[in-house]
């Protein structure tokens, strides 16, 4: 028997206002965004869909997920490996490094790539003399993703890792496997779960990014807009059926995200 | 093959682990490092692994410098207290893995790595588990399976840490039974961690106690328990009364109760602590010939192998007594009785001054 000893009454209140919430704050905004979308009937949205800025827009949003999702991959594989298995001076600093992303304003990451690679940045001379364009341009974009993303897998994996501790590796290296073998063959796939999960939240931001790259953009048509970015501005210009479509596919990659998470999360739990 | 450990120096930061330590384990030995949390034990397993570094000191392996090797080189086989089992890996894997980590042109045909775990698994009596994996199994068939894992290898020496420490006590009893024999069998030089001194007086064929990263004493179970080389040793060996007495014309003085007791030197007159273990006493009804304490009843527990009986002097002080079954049949005394305890096969030695 379970232990329950609030009354019947406030049990009701309690759950009540539970759901209401929910259903005020995630579920409406949700059933909000597709009603919308597809308020103009199908063939516009499909129509939408298929202009030539908005497939540009998430060709954009795919090759900077595809170029920033791997790089944060590496670096976050090999950031927690170094934090969670070795001690070492300055420890704490790259771990406050590492959440500094998450711990500024989106804006202000944009704005440092602007500052840095822009015409009146520190690098701006230097490119402009060679002709690389870094921002306004996808680099510009990408960069920023990446900035603003490099946390999410190395948070997922340093508490994983943490808590597997060395004994593992150190049951194979005395069995004889060379540190390289360990590693592949004993570190790599205890983290495996947690490696999917890191990609999965990472990818989910890195296409949902707005406020950085926004800065960083400069909201050129069919060439340096992503998805979010183009919603926005179909928005402004009061294109709001259209707008919503393009929404939807955003709230779509939620969705997806949500039900890919859940899932990894319900393998990690069978296997520990 | 031998193990010898040369003046090994270890800390951590400020913290002494180890302080010249040496010691030799000769081929085919059984060697227990016992002691307390903290007395540098597990350091020194490890280091003799090369699973850690020394500042000072090397280690041999049958006369050769295993200091210059790494920890992949050595050819130890080691179990680790939880187990360390590859937990992605079945049953069978995690026993293949040192077989199949060897580089290509050294590792055997896989029928051949198919035969040894086999015939491993066959050892540890755990054939019907191959295809499970470690998170399926019992404490005491990970422990079985994590030795079947440093044995496929065949190592030059084992390395046991704490292999018994996270088992229940009824496996742990089991499990140390089947390590003897095993060992017996195989000869394999083996030397384990343990802080259970009953575990340490059971299954090795020689015990070192360590003690804040010092070997106190080196021996056999019966040289470390009956001829202790200090206080640290009796006393983390067993349980053991300490009586504050007095030592005068050969006898030892207990208030004013004289006891004589066999190596008590008859020198000048001074304080002295006695030290005797709880079976070292004897109980009678009366107060016999004057050379008894007498005492109080506080405690009986007569559930075990012995009866375990608690008695408070007169001053306070309490002193815990084991006498047999038989002899307590004989005494059947209860909580509140007033009895007569004195000393029976006590001998005194330098250090219990």
């Amino acid at each position: 028997m379970s232990v329950r000893t609030e009354p019947r009454s406030i049990r009701i209140l309690i759950i009540t206002v539970a759901v209401a919430f929910f259903a005020l704050f995630l579920v409406l905004p949700l059933v909000c965004v597709f009603q919308n979308a597809f308020s103009k009937g199908l063939t516009f949205y499909v129509k939408t869909l298929q202009h030539p800025d908005a497939l540009a827009a998430m060709r954009m949003t795919v090759i900077t997920a595809l170029v920033a999702v791997p790089l944060n991959l590496v670096f976050g594989v090999a950031a927690s490996w170094l934090i969670a298995k070795f001690d070492f001076k300055g420890k704490d600093i790259l771990l406050s490094l590492i959440d500094l992303p998450l711990s500024v304003s989106p804006v202000i990451s944009g704005l440092v790539f602007i500052l840095l690679f822009g015409a009146q940045g520190l690098l701006g001379e230097w490119l402009g003399d060679r002709n690389i364009q870094i921002v306004f341009a996808p680099p510009g974009i990408i960069l920023a993703t990446i900035f603003v993303t490099f946390p999410m897998v190395a948070r997922e994996l340093i508490p994983v890792m943490k808590a597997q501790g060395n004994e593992e590796e150190e049951a194979a290296l005395t069995l004889g496997a060379s540190g390289w073998r360990t590693f592949w063959l004993v570190t790599i796939p205890n983290i495996r779960w947690g490696i999917l999960y890191g990609i999965i939240l990472c990818n989910a931001r890195a296409m949902g990014e707005f406020g950085a790259v926004s800065v960083v953009s400069g909201h050129i048509r069919g060439l340096t807009n992503t998805l979010p970015l183009h919603v926005e501005i179909l928005y402004n210009e009061y294109q709001f059926a259209a707008a919503f479509a393009a929404a939807s596919v955003l709230a779509l990659l939620a969705i997806v995200t949500l039900v890919a998470k859940t899932a990894v999360e319900g393998m990690m739990r069978r296997e520990h | 093959m031998s193990i010898e450990v040369r003046s090994i120096h270890k800390s951590f930061g400020s913290f002494k682990a180890l302080e010249d330590v040496s010691l030799h384990v000769e081929t085919g030995e059984l060697v227990a490092l016992l002691g307390p949390s903290g007395s540098g034990k597990t350091t020194l397993l490890r280091i003799v692994a090369g699973l850690e570094k020394v500042e000072e000191g090397q280690v041999f392996f049958g006369g050769e410098d295993a200091s210059i090797q790494k920890v992949s080189e050595r050819g130890v086989g080691f179990v680790f207290q939880h187990y360390a089992l590859f937990r992605h890996m079945t049953v069978f894997d995690n026993i293949a893995f040192g077989l199949n980590a060897k580089p290509k042109n050294l590792r055997p045909p896989q029928a051949e790595i198919r035969a040894r775990v086999s015939e491993l698994l066959k050892l540890i009596q755990l054939e019907w588990v191959a295809d499970r994996f470690p998170g399926q199994l019992s404490g005491g068939q990970r422990q079985r399976v994590a030795l079947a894992r440093a044995l496929a290898v065949r190592p030059k020496v084992l390395l046991l840490d704490e292999p018994f420490g996270s088992l229940d006590a009824q496996v742990r009893k089991e499990l140390r039974h089947w390590l003897r024999r095993f060992h017996d069998e195989f000869r394999i030089t083996t030397l384990f961690v343990t802080h259970d001194q009953e575990e340490a007086l059971e299954v090795a064929d020689r015990i070192v106690v360590m003690n804040k990263g010092r070997i106190e004493q080196v021996g056999t179970p019966d040289e470390v328990y009956h001829d202790p080389a200090n206080v640290f040793v009796l006393n983390f060996l067993g349980n053991v009364n300490l009586f504050h007495c007095r030592l005068d014309d050969g006898k030892v003085y207990f208030g004013n109760i004289g006891v004589e007791i066999p190596g008590v030197a008859s020198d000048n007159a001074r304080s002295a602590n006695l030290y005797v273990r709880p079976h070292q006493f004897q109980i009678t009804r009366d107060a016999g010939t004057g050379t008894s304490i007498k005492a109080a009843v506080a405690y009986v527990n007569p559930a075990g192998s012995v009866v375990k009986i608690d008695l408070k002097r007169e001053t306070g002080e309490m002193i815990h007594v084991e006498i047999s079954q038989a002899e307590f049949a004989a005494l059947k005394i209860v909580r509140g009785d007033i009895v007569y305890v004195s000393l029976r096969d006590v001998t005194y030695s330098e250090y219990q001054i």
